[in-house]
């Protein structure tokens, strides 16, 4: 019977054929947890499950991204004590403060890989489907029992397909085709499903990191775009992981890249999108770019290529919080930060930056903020009165040259 | 009797405990109990008493993956939380942590503030005027792990995941 890529995977990790529905336990390849979670996760795993190690230290990535560089005395304390236990445990790789976002450092590092399970402490860990791994998102007690055992349950997911077809028009990317998947399929139309990206085999690792995170926003268990294309000139895909022909899919959700336009969610649920063009005049205090979803060298330079030679309004500040160190580094080789910074935005440390309403740019009552990650809930980038739109990185800069929400064909230039 | 707690529906994370209420944010990690809804719905941490049940609409937990939230809910003493359909990172949190979870929509037969009495064993919901509801059976897997108090205390006991051969 033709599997869906979560069904072969699970099978793989099970070591027998699975289906959609069961439920199984599964070897887990890759374990991340980050400085948010890892303390509890730590006592749970010594003191609640009596483990004294983790069961393989090559298997544990440890990431300190959420609030990097520490914001208070109790962070930092905390932080200190992660790394002091990784010292301790022995364990292999740690992800120090600058060195980014989990989800992008761990595919940076090829840590993450094609046909692999990662389970990580952070939801928007669908994103390592990017390279085609089953990535999934769990809670500190799951977490401390893979840390412990190597191990998890599982409910084998049916599948949702997202089937593209046609090319994006300018100004139009990856990040439009999340949205408008997650305002078709709204918060719930993928709920305990693995959502597949069909389509997409132009697209770069990056781009596909941005439809693996929005997976959660309609409620994935993993989101995996098939490890053709990009991923695939760079890693290792295994034989048995491929797209086969007529598995079931709980459902499909066609979009014709051709005509797609600029999406944005509207405040404060991610799946209320509308076309861009639909909204009115809406004034802006903060354009933030940064995250897991858009936070990348790709996406600095989406905006870099709109704000190129021209300053963003007064009045309204602009944020950029790179995804890595690498994205960092890249955007400054090229100049693509020095364009950024000339333009009159600002930078800050790789990493989650305001996306957990934490650090580094949180938002005050009344405030409008364009953002160009994955949630926009009440209080999610600090005051409850906030309000958060997401749009792509091409939006975000085309509204901070204006201060309005604005579609970048309105400000780019011929040609462009 | 326990009182009914009635929510909407995509009830997330967020709502539940803001983020920057996290335990690790708290000068005393114990504080988390006053902070479920507390944005969202200030009147609840204040009065829910042990046993007290939520009644959700759709994709209930949805959001970030702290378990934090049920974690909040565990530590007021939620005795079970109703929904059409949970998102999947919630469920799989509060079932870890031993918290009961019925998936049914029962938005429009329950009231905020009802009283009622569930019977955890046979699935029987009675309401104040003495209606009766029956929750949908919950699977071996999940009663398994209720038995034990949760997930872990079920890994200690049996050395294994619910559903593995002993």
């Amino acid at each position: 019977m033709p599997q869906t890529l979560a069904e072969q995977i699970l099978s793989h990790a099970a070591g027998r054929t699975v289906q959609a529905g069961e439920v199984v336990t599964v070897r887990v390849d890759l374990a991340m947890i980050h400085d948010s979670l890892a303390p509890g996760i730590i006592r749970l795993l010594h003191e609640d499950l009596g483990a004294e190690r983790v069961w393989d230290v090559d298997k544990v990535a440890v990431v300190i991204d959420h609030v990097a560089p520490a914001a208070t005395v109790q962070t930092a304390t905390h932080q200190a004590n992660t790394r002091k236990w990784v010292r301790e445990q022995n364990i292999t790789h740690l992800f120090d403060v600058g060195r980014g976002i989990s989800h992008q450092v761990l595919v940076e590092e090829r840590l993450a890989r094609p046909g692999m399970i990662v389970a990580g402490s952070d939801s928007h860990s669908t994103g390592y489907g990017a390279v085609g791994a089953f990535g999934t998102g769990m809670g500190s007690t799951d977490m401390a029992l893979i840390l412990a055992t190597g191990r998890t349950w599982m409910r084998v997911p049916e599948t949702v397909r997202v089937l593209a077809r046609g090319q994006f028009r300018p100004g139009v990317s990856a990040k439009d085709l999340g949205l408008y998947a997650a305002r078709v399929l709204r918060a719930d139309g993928a709920t305990y499903a693995s959502v597949e990206w069909h389509g997409v085999d132009f697209l770069s690792v990056g781009d596909r990191m941005t439809l693996a995170t929005l997976s959660i926003e309609v409620g994935g268990k993993a989101g995996i775009v098939p490890p053709t294309g990009a991923p695939a000139a760079d890693l290792d895909v295994p034989a048995w992981l491929r797209v086969e022909d007529g598995p079931t899919y709980l459902r499909t959700v066609e979009v014709d890249l051709d005509t797609l336009e600029p999406q944005i969610s509207m405040p404060p649920f991610v799946d209320n999108v509308a076309d861009l063009r639909d909204v009115g005049k809406v004034a802006v205090d903060v354009v933030y770019l940064g995250t897991c979803t858009n936070g990348r060298y790709e996406d600095m330079a989406a905006a870099a290529q709109i704000l190129r030679g021209r300053t963003i309004a007064k009045g309204t500040r602009m944020i950029v919080v790179p995804a890595s160190s690498e994205s960092l580094q890249r955007a400054t080789s090229d100049g693509t930060l020095t364009t950024l910074l000339a333009a009159g935005a600002t930078i800050g440390t790789p990493g989650c930056g305001a996306c957990i309403g934490r650090h580094m740019g949180v938002l005050a009552p009344g405030e409008v903020c364009v953002f160009t990650g994955n949630r926009n809930f009440r209080g999610r980038m600090g005051s409850p009165d906030a309000q958060i739109y997401l749009t792509s990185p091409e939006v975000a800069a085309a509204t901070a040259l204006t201060g309005y929400i604005t579609h970048p064909q309105d400000v780019m230039a011929e040609g462009e | 009797m326990a009182r009914i707690w009635k929510f909407g529906s995509d009830v997330n994370t967020d709502q539940i405990v803001p983020g920057r209420y996290a335990p690790y944010m708290l000068k005393n990690e114990d504080d988390l109990r006053k902070y479920p809804f507390v944005e969202a719905r200030p009147d609840f941490a204040p009065n829910v008493q042990p046993g007290d049940i939520l009644v959700g609409g759709n994709n209930f937990g949805c959001g970030s993956s702290r378990e934090y939230a049920p974690l909040a809910l565990k530590m007021v003493g939620v005795g079970a939380i109703i929904a059409p359909l949970f998102a999947r990172i919630f469920f799989r949190n509060a079932l870890n942590l031993g918290i009961p979870l019925f998936t049914v929509d029962l938005t429009e037969q329950l009231q905020d503030g009802q009283q009622v009495q569930l019977d955890l064993a046979t699935g029987l919901l009675t309401t104040d005027p003495g209606e009766q509801i029956q929750l949908p059976e919950p699977s071996l897997f999940m009663r398994e792990v209720w038995q034990a108090g949760g997930i872990v205390p079920f890994y200690r006991q049996y050395g294994r995941f619910p559903g593995e051969a002993a």
